[in-house]
């Protein structure tokens, strides 16, 4: 008697079933496609909400490996996407990614000022660890900003490639400094010049013929001609000789 | 030098720096995992949907849950070994997996209001192709309040009702994921029904006496 009336309120509450919507299957899977870079062929994963991993496809095996790596770390399945994610491929060719969409919900507050300060530096210039953490306010957090651009899931597009050691040294790269010196060479960035006045002694650069002083990193240290670089040891003895302090790197120190 | 690792100094000498520990079980290469949960997920999605649907009321909720469950039914997924993976039961691990899920947000959001309207709750349309128009419009209308009567269900009722009807779960696996007697498990049911009755209009269902009186 149970089972009669169960059948006819079952059949009832089997219309309460639905298909589950197209996109609950983007909810639970990330895509991925290789896309082809000036520099680095890359193998790029996104989600619905944006991109979450970047490997320069020269550092794994394959697609399988690449796969294999993201879905430990991030815990969902990795699938073929049928196309590229938009703009990728004309991010890694003109090395600006400000209008792309990244899924860094994995990271902690710290991690994604520190990403987001970092994604707005533009090709060819390069900024100090120290220039960030002073962005993000956190001015003595030079260490945990070189952390946490050591865990860059987005690298190549996020271009923590571009921040380097405020006395000139290149710096740590998560794929080997030559990968990150073959980077700023694509930009135009003269990485030996940058190490080569470092080594001649200068903390600070200044031009003479502008009159400006800036951090070995900048781009108008480098831009200024061979003749007009003055290496400086203490900001001070640059600020006597009449020299302002660049605006674009706001050089600090003594 | 030779050492016998299986001989007493033998063990002694390596025991604490190089005991391998227990032999490790082999796990299945992730893209064995991954196409494994995928058909998991093709087979079992509708399903699961709709038991989050009849759970939450809403299908932005319950979206949410389905896509939260079949997550952390991936990321289990990735440990088990080969054993594991063939004795699952997929219907019932994934039914228990959205039932937790399900009472941990609820527990989270028990300190808002729970106001459920049955306006909030009815999904965009969607049609049955195979229905005729009268059927489906008359048969959407009686779902729809029965979907809204599952809502004022308590809980154990409508986990009990949904996992029986909409999962389509044996009793003694309800059973399990619910943690409680087959027989406890029934009488759920069987009052839920009882509450859901008189909106299904069936002809002699108010006269049946051993139902039990809705609480």
């Amino acid at each position: 008697m149970i089972e009669y009336e169960d059948r006819l309120l079952a059949g009832i509450l089997s219309q309460l079933t639905e298909a589950a919507p197209p996109q609950l299957t983007d909810r639970i899977v990330a895509r991925w496609a290789y896309v082809e870079g000036p520099v680095e062929d890359v193998y790029v994963a996104f989600t619905t909400v944006g991109i979450s991993s970047v490997v320069p496809a020269s550092t794994v095996g394959g697609a399988e490996e690449f796969a294999a790596d993201f879905s430990r770390r991030f815990g969902k399945p990795l699938l073929p996407a049928a196309r590229q994610p938009e703009g990728v491929a004309r991010a890694l060719r003109s090395g600006r990614a400000t209008d792309l969409r990244f899924d860094l919900g994995a990271l902690t507050p710290f991690e994604r000022a520190v990403l987001g300060v970092t994604l707005q530096i533009p090709p060819g210039e390069l900024r100090p660890y120290s220039w960030v953490a002073g962005r993000i306010d956190r001015p003595r957090a030079v260490r945990a900003v070189g952390t946490a651009l050591g865990h860059n899931p987005v690298p190549v597009l996020i271009p923590c490639h571009r921040v380097i050691r405020s006395d000139g040294h290149i710096g740590q790269y998560g794929f080997g400094q030559a990968m990150k010196r073959r980077l700023l060479d694509a930009e135009g960035v003269d990485v030996d010049l940058v190490e080569g006045m470092v080594r001649g002694g200068a903390v600070y650069v200044g031009d003479a013929s502008t009159q400006v002083v800036c951090m070995p990193t900048c781009r108008r240290a480098r831009d200024a001609a061979t003749e007009d670089r003055r290496p400086f040891r203490r900001l001070g003895d640059a600020l006597a000789g009449g020299y302002r302090l660049c605006p674009e790197c706001r050089p600090v120190g003594r | 030098m030779h050492t016998d690792a299986s001989g007493p100094a033998g063990s002694l000498l390596r025991a604490p720096t190089v005991d391998p520990g227990p032999a490790p079980v082999a796990l299945p290469p992730i893209a064995e995992i991954d196409s494994a949960f995928m058909c998991l997920f093709v087979e079992q999605r509708d399903r699961l949907y709709s038991a989050a649907l009849r759970l939450t009321g809403r299908p932005h909720d319950a979206e949410d849950l389905a896509a939260e469950a079949f997550l952390r039914a991936y990321r289990s997924l990735c440990s088990f070994d080969y054993e594991r993976l063939e004795t699952l039961q997929p219907r019932a691990w994934l039914s228990a997996i959205l039932v937790n899920v399900w009472r941990n947000q609820r527990r989270a959001a028990s300190r808002r209001p729970a106001i459920v309207s049955s306006a909030a709750i009815d999904a965009p349309e969607t049609v049955d192709p195979k229905a005729g128009v009268e059927e489906q419009a008359e048969g959407s209308a009686e779902a729809r309040a029965l979907g809204s009567m599952l809502l004022e269900l308590p809980d154990r009722q409508r986990v009990a009702v949904v996992l029986r009807y909409i999962a389509d779960l044996p009793i003694a696996e309800i059973a399990d994921v619910m943690g409680c007697p087959s027989g406890t498990v029934k009488s759920h049911i069987s009052r839920g029904l009882a509450r859901l009755r008189p909106i299904a209009e069936l002809p002699n269902g108010v006269e049946r006496a051993d139902e039990g009186s809705p609480r």
